[in-house]
C-alpha cells in the first residue's frame, strides 16, 4: 500500500492536463528557437548563411503560394508512394513464397543476403547508369532499397507460423486455398507489417538523397539541392521544415499505429 | 551436416553459379556497351588491382575512418543522454520533443546545408554520420533505463547498495540489451549515411566517392568492384563485430535468447 500511495502523485504530475503538455513540449523549441534568432540577428554568420526564423517562414510562406514547395512535395511523395508499392508487391510475394517453398527459400536467399548489406545508396550510380538520370532510376532505387526489410519480415514471418497450426488445419480437412488464407497470412501478418513499416521507413531515409543524386527535375532533396547552388540557406531550411512534417506525419499516422495494431492485436513485440 | 542442409547449399551455389552465368553472358552477349556492363572477369581484375596498388584500401580506410568518428561521437553524446534522460524527467522533457522532430529528418537532407556552413570535405561527412547515428543509440538507450525493473531497483536499494552501484550494476546491465541494439542500428545507419554523404560532399577518398566519380568516366568496373567491398566490410561488422559483442554480453548473462535455439 505504502508503494501505491507513493507512487499516485508522480503519475499525476505525469499527466498534468493537455494543456501543460503541450507547453512542456513547446518549450524546448522555445528554447532552440530563441537560441537560433539571438545568433542569426547578432551577425556572427552572414545571414546568407544563417537565416533568422522570419526568413525562413517567409520564404516558406512565399514558395508554398506561387506553388512551387507543393510541386516539390507531391513529387517527393508520389516518388515515395510509387517505390514503395513496387517494394511492397514483389517483396511481399518473394518473401511468403520464400517461407513456403523449401526450393524458392534455397535460390532466393542467398541472393537476399548478398544484396542486403550493401547500403542501397551505394547503387545509385549504377542504377544511374543504367537506367540514366530521373525519374525511373528514383523510383527503382527506392523499391530496391526497401525491398530486402519486407523480404526478410515475410519470410520469417511464413516460417513463423507454428507447425502444429498447419497440422490441425489439414487435420481439419483445409485446401491449400484455406490453409493459406486462414492460418498461413493470418499467423505471418504482424511480421509483414512490420516488414512493411521498416521498408517505409528506409525508403523515405534514402528517398531525398535519391532525389539529390538523381537529377529529378522536381522533389524536395533537388530543391535542397539545387538551393545550394545559390547560396539560397532560407530555401534550404524551409525543404528540411516540410521534410521533417512529412516525415513526422509518416510516423504518428502510419509507424505507430501500424506498430500499435500489430502489438496490441497479437500481443507481440518489435 | 544434415542431408537436408547439403542440399540448400546446392541448391544456393547452383542459383549465384546460375546468376553470375547469366550476368556474364548478358555482358559478353554485347547487347550492352562494356562500359555499362562489364564482364566478371573485368570486374575482378579491377577488384584485385585496386587492392594491390592500395588504393582501394586508402578508400576503405577514409570512409571507415569517417563512420568510426561519427559514430564514436553519436555514441559518446547518445548514450550519456539516453541515460540522464531515462533517470531524469527535465531532461527527458526537454530532449524528447527535439530529437522526435529531428529525428524523422533523413541524415542525407542535411547535407547540403552542412556543405555551405563547414565546407566540403571531413567535417561534413562526419557531422551526416554523427546526426545518422544519434538518434537510434539516444532512443534506444532511453528505453532501455526506462525499461529496468523497478523492483530490481528497490531490490538493489533495499540491500544497500549506493547510488553509484546502483547505475552500474543494476540500471546499465539491465538496460544493456536496448543498449546493444541501439549500437547496432546505429552503426547500420551511420554506414549507409556515410556512403550517401561521401557521394553528395564529396572529398578525395572515401568509397561512396570512389562509387560516385566513376560513373564520371563510365568506370563500371570500378563501381562494382568497390560494390563488393562496402558489402564486404557491412557484412564483416554486423556479423562479427555485433554478433560477437551480443554472445559476449547478453546471450551471457541470459538477456535474450539467440534468434537460433
Amino acid at each position: 500500500m505504502q508503494d501505491v500511495a507513493d507512487l499516485a502523485p508522480a503519475q499525476l504530475s505525469v499527466d498534468a492536463g493537455p494543456f501543460r503538455r503541450a507547453a512542456r513540449n513547446a518549450f524546448p523549441f522555445v528554447v532552440v528557437g530563441a537560441a537560433w534568432e539571438t545568433v542569426a540577428h547578432l551577425g556572427l554568420f552572414p545571414s546568407q548563411f544563417f537565416p533568422s526564423l522570419e526568413a525562413i517562414a517567409t520564404v516558406f510562406v512565399r514558395l508554398t503560394l506561387n506553388g512551387v514547395l507543393p510541386h516539390h512535395t507531391l513529387d517527393t511523395l508520389v516518388r515515395l508512394a510509387a517505390g514503395f508499392t513496387l517494394a511492397a508487391l514483389a517483396g511481399v510475394s518473394i518473401g511468403i513464397l520464400m517461407g513456403r517453398s523449401r526450393r524458392a527459400e534455397d535460390i532466393l536467399l542467398p541472393l537476399v543476403s548478398i544484396g542486403a548489406p550493401i547500403p542501397g545508396l551505394a547503387y545509385a550510380p549504377l542504377f544511374l547508369l543504367w537506367f540514366g538520370p530521373g525519374n525511373v532510376s528514383a523510383v527503382v532505387l527506392v523499391a530496391f532499397v526497401s525491398i530486402f526489410p519486407i523480404v526478410y519480415n515475410c519470410w520469417t514471418g511464413v516460417k513463423a507460423v507454428k507447425e502444429i497450426w498447419l497440422r490441425s488445419a489439414q487435420a481439419m480437412g483445409a485446401d491449400d486455398r484455406r490453409l493459406f488464407s486462414h492460418v498461413i497470412m493470418p499467423g505471418a501478418l504482424p511480421y509483414i507489417l512490420t516488414g512493411l513499416r521498416l521498408g517505409l521507413a528506409q525508403a523515405w531515409r534514402i528517398l531525398v538523397a535519391v532525389e539529390m543524386l538523381a537529377a529529378v527535375p522536381w522533389g524536395l532533396g533537388w530543391l535542397i539541392f539545387g538551393a545550394q547552388e545559390f547560396l539560397n540557406t532560407d530555401v534550404m531550411l524551409a525543404g528540411i521544415a516540410v521534410i521533417a512534417v512529412i516525415g513526422l506525419a509518416l510516423e504518428k499516422l502510419v509507424f505507430q499505429p501500424l506498430e500499435e495494431f500489430t502489438v496490441v492485436r497479437w500481443g507481440m513485440m518489435s | 551436416m544434415t542431408a537436408d542442409r547439403i542440399r540448400s547449399l546446392r541448391r544456393g551455389a547452383v542459383t549465384l553459379l546460375v546468376v553470375a552465368a547469366a550476368y556474364e553472358a548478358i555482358a559478353r552477349s554485347g547487347y550492352f556497351a562494356p562500359a555499362l556492363m562489364p564482364s566478371l572477369g573485368t570486374v575482378a581484375r579491377t577488384l584485385a588491382d585496386s587492392l594491390l596498388d592500395g588504393s582501394m584500401l586508402t578508400h576503405a580506410a577514409a570512409t571507415l575512418y569517417r563512420v568510426v568518428i561519427g559514430f564514436g561521437l553519436a555514441v559518446a553524446v547518445g548514450l550519456p543522454l539516453g541515460v540522464a534522460m531515462g533517470r531524469f524527467r527535465p531532461v527527458e522533457h526537454f530532449v524528447l520533443p527535439l530529437s522526435s522532430a529531428l529525428m524523422p529528418i533523413p541524415s542525407l537532407a542535411w547535407v547540403p546545408v552542412f556543405i555551405l556552413w563547414f565546407g566540403l570535405g571531413n567535417t561534413v561527412t562526419i557531422l551526416i554520420v554523427f546526426y545518422a547515428a544519434l538518434f537510434p543509440m539516444l532512443l534506444n538507450t532511453f528505453t532501455g533505463v526506462r525499461s529496468v525493473n523497478p523492483i530490481w531497483l528497490r531490490a538493489a536499494g533495499a540491500m544497500g547498495a549506493n547510488e553509484n552501484a546502483l547505475f552500474w550494476k543494476v540500471i546499465i546491465p539491465g538496460a544493456s540489451p536496448f543498449i546493444i541494439a541501439g549500437l547496432r542500428q546505429s552503426f547500420l545507419r551511420a554506414w549507409i549515411a556515410v556512403i550517401g554523404a561521401e557521394m553528395l560532399a564529396g572529398s578525395d577518398w572515401g568509397l561512396g566517392w570512389v562509387i560516385f566519380d566513376a560513373k564520371e568516366f563510365l568506370n563500371t568496373d570500378v563501381m562494382l568492384a568497390s560494390l563488393i567491398v562496402i558489402g564486404c566490410i557491412g557484412f564483416v561488422t554486423e556479423r562479427l563485430v555485433f554478433g560477437s559483442i551480443e554472445r559476449a554480453t547478453i546471450y551471457r548473462w541470459g538477456m535474450a535468447r539467440s534468434a537460433k535455439s
